[in-house]
């Protein structure tokens, strides 16, 4: 870590005798207050179980297709159940990888979606695991 | 018991569970006559902070990996393949440093920030699955599993509102309390990765030896429930008083001279004599273990009264400067601290010491500051704290731990002035704020007072932590798509 700048802070005085002391609170109450609502918060929309959610970052651009770019923010759900269709994190080799899960023919196939990489077939000797459900991705425009 | 309650073929059919309240309101006590049993579980995390770094790290998975503690000092976390290898907890890690690299072992520093992000995640994960929740420790909670007990009896599904319903997890509709168990465990692994083991019984002293046999016998699938034993004493005598919970060393070293070597022999030793040697306390523990509770739940939640920070030194610390730069850094982790819990602090305490187990001079002092006004600023925390480390520092002494408590808290809205304080406090909190909002968004320490130094010598050693994978934007664990 660097130290950009240094600026000084004025000097806690030692007690000395002020010449006025406390404001005194006046006025009316906004008549707006009674129709005050909480903000959105964004958290709230993207995250239904905080206590299973957890962000990950994006390396590489096999999921272009789906909206997924490289650097892109992914933003799992551990609850979820996996289901054909899903973009799931699948641990792969000890890797974790981003993919969409597909059933197809009674085999689980995980799919890039970008033509410039091949597909990974789960067969008997390959253990799948499946790590989360990507719920949505968070890329800047 | 002989209990069928008359929802009970409404839960088979698949209609909508009912909560547990409406399932018992008002018809229980008629039915039920004797109170039964308690159940208290203990969930414990396997080998916590080795499995908070494989959920991140899935290569670790099968592998031997220890977590070393502050400063890299000793080991605190085995995976059970690092426990294989006879590797022991708390051993010295320069002493075994050796064996580790050549067994390829992987071993990391202590990264509290994911610890404490995952234990938050796995406790609120358990508290879905009972109303009374006890958090023992950062990997340890006790669950009161009584209500879930009395359905058990009762021939039902388990489950507690909020219901945790996932169809595919609950196949059949009678379900024991291992069974409900089992679901908790299988719901932590699945939500959070984290491994847990859970141990039932009548008391909390139980519900911990339950534990251990849950994680000691894989057949068990990490829950066992030692409720109504049948055989006690098969059980208990393979517990060495050692590892009875809340026997200490000195107690155990004392028991065993009596010939109370095992929690059986414990179980059945004589009250006076324990009350004599162990005291209401002793006697309390020795109850647990015949399945009389002594021990609630502690349910209240931590309310600070203190808030501490303090650090061992990565390498013994002998000039004030640095000191100052120490105990001004813990004073601004302090305050931020207080600021988040809206508090303002009456009450600093420094405090200095050196390495108790070296056999050099030795000295401790703490200084404690009575605040003239109720504060939350750090310049103002940090210029106390540095007149305090003056009044108590002595040159000479190589300086193991500094460290600060803030005591005696006021909240914002009662703020006591000084007639004779000059300085302008409502400008002093909206600098704090806008610290705070810095600090929080560019990430922690981006703005800081220069008391707490530049080079920060006295910083704790963490050569080999891992990224903070849950708590810090830029080091968040990255996918492959490729």
């Amino acid at each position: 870590m660097w130290v950009e700048d240094v600026w000084s802070s004025n000097q806690f005085p030692r007690c000395l005798l002020p010449l006025a002391g406390a404001s005194v609170a006046a006025g009316f109450p906004s008549p707006a207050d009674d129709y005050v609502e909480k903000n959105l918060d964004l958290n709230e929309y993207l995250i239904s179980n905080p206590a299973a959610t957890f962000f990950v970052r994006v390396s590489g651009d096999s999921m272009i297709n789906a909206g997924i770019h490289d650097r892109d923010i992914l933003i799992v759900d551990r609850a979820l159940t996996a289901q054909s269709g899903h973009v799931v994190i699948a641990v792969i080799e000890g890797e974790l990888m981003v993919k969409r899960l597909r059933q197809l023919h009674r085999k689980w196939v995980l799919i890039p979606e970008n033509d410039a990489f091949p597909p990974i077939e789960i067969k008997g000797e390959v253990e799948l695991i499946i790590w989360g459900v990507v719920t949505y991705v968070v890329h800047p425009l | 018991m002989s209990f069928i309650h008359s929802d009970f073929n409404s839960a088979k059919s698949g209609e909508p569970e009912v909560g547990f309240q409406r399932d018992f309101a008002g018809e229980m006590p008629a039915v039920c006559v004797d109170k039964p049993t308690p159940a208290i579980a203990l969930a414990d995390c396997n080998n916590f902070y080795v499995s908070c770094e494989r959920v991140f790290n899935p290569k670790l998975e099968n592998r031997p990996v220890v977590v070393l503690s502050n400063n890299d000092g000793c080991l605190v976390a085995r995976s059970n393949e690092a426990k294989a290898l006879g590797l022991k907890m708390g051993e010295p890690f320069f002493k075994v440093r050796r064996l580790i690299e050549r067994a390829g072992v992987k071993y990391y520093s202590s990264n509290y920030a994911l610890y404490a992000d995952m234990s938050q995640r796995v406790m609120s994960t358990l508290a879905r699955f009972t109303p009374s929740i006890e958090i023992y420790s950062i990997d340890e909670a006790f669950l009161d599993f009584s209500r879930m007990a009395k359905a058990e009896l009762g021939g039902h599904r388990l489950t507690y509102s909020p219901p945790y319903t996932d169809p595919a997890q609950i196949e059949s509709p009678r379900q024991s309390l291992t069974d409900y168990a089992r679901m908790v465990r299988a719901t932590v692994k699945k939500w959070t990765g984290i491994p847990v083991s859970i141990g039932i019984a009548e008391t909390k002293t139980l519900a911990k030896i339950a534990n251990r046999f849950a994680k000691r016998f894989k057949k068990l699938d990490g829950v066992l429930d030692l409720r109504n034993m049948p055989d006690p004493e098969r059980v208990l005598s393979q517990i060495d008083v050692n590892d009875v919970w809340g026997i200490g060393h000195r107690y155990a070293l004392r028991l065993k001279i009596r010939g109370i070597g095992n929690a059986w022999q414990l179980r059945n030793a004589d009250d006076r004599w324990i009350q004599k040697e162990m005291g209401v306390v002793g006697l309390r523990l020795v109850n647990e273990l015949r399945a009389i509770p002594c021990l609630p739940l502690d349910l209240s939640p931590p309310r600070k009264k203190e808030i501490a920070s303090s650090r061992s030194f990565g390498v013994p610390v002998e000039s004030v400067t640095d000191i100052k730069q120490a105990v001004a850094s813990f004073v601004t982790r302090a305050a931020e601290k207080l600021r988040k819990q809206h508090s303002f602090v009456c009450r600093l305490t420094v405090y200095l010491m050196t390495n108790p187990f070296k056999t050099e001079p030795q000295y401790y002092n703490a200084f404690p500051v009575c605040l003239p006004t109720p504060t939350a600023s750090t310049p103002e925390l940090i210029r106390y704290a540095l007149q305090g480390v003056e009044a108590i520092f002595r040159p000479g002494f190589r300086y193991k731990k500094a460290g600060v408590v803030l005591s005696e808290f006021t909240t914002d809205a009662v703020i006591q002035t000084n007639f004779f304080d000059e300085c302008d406090r409502s400008r002093e909190i909206r600098l704090m704020r806008a610290l705070d909002r810095i600090n929080t968004r560019m990430g922690p320490g981006t703005l800081r007072f220069a008391a707490v130094g530049v080079h920060q010598r006295w910083l704790m050693r963490q050569q080999y932590c891992s990224p903070a994978y849950t708590s810090r934007w830029e080091q968040l664990a990255s996918v492959h798509a490729k």
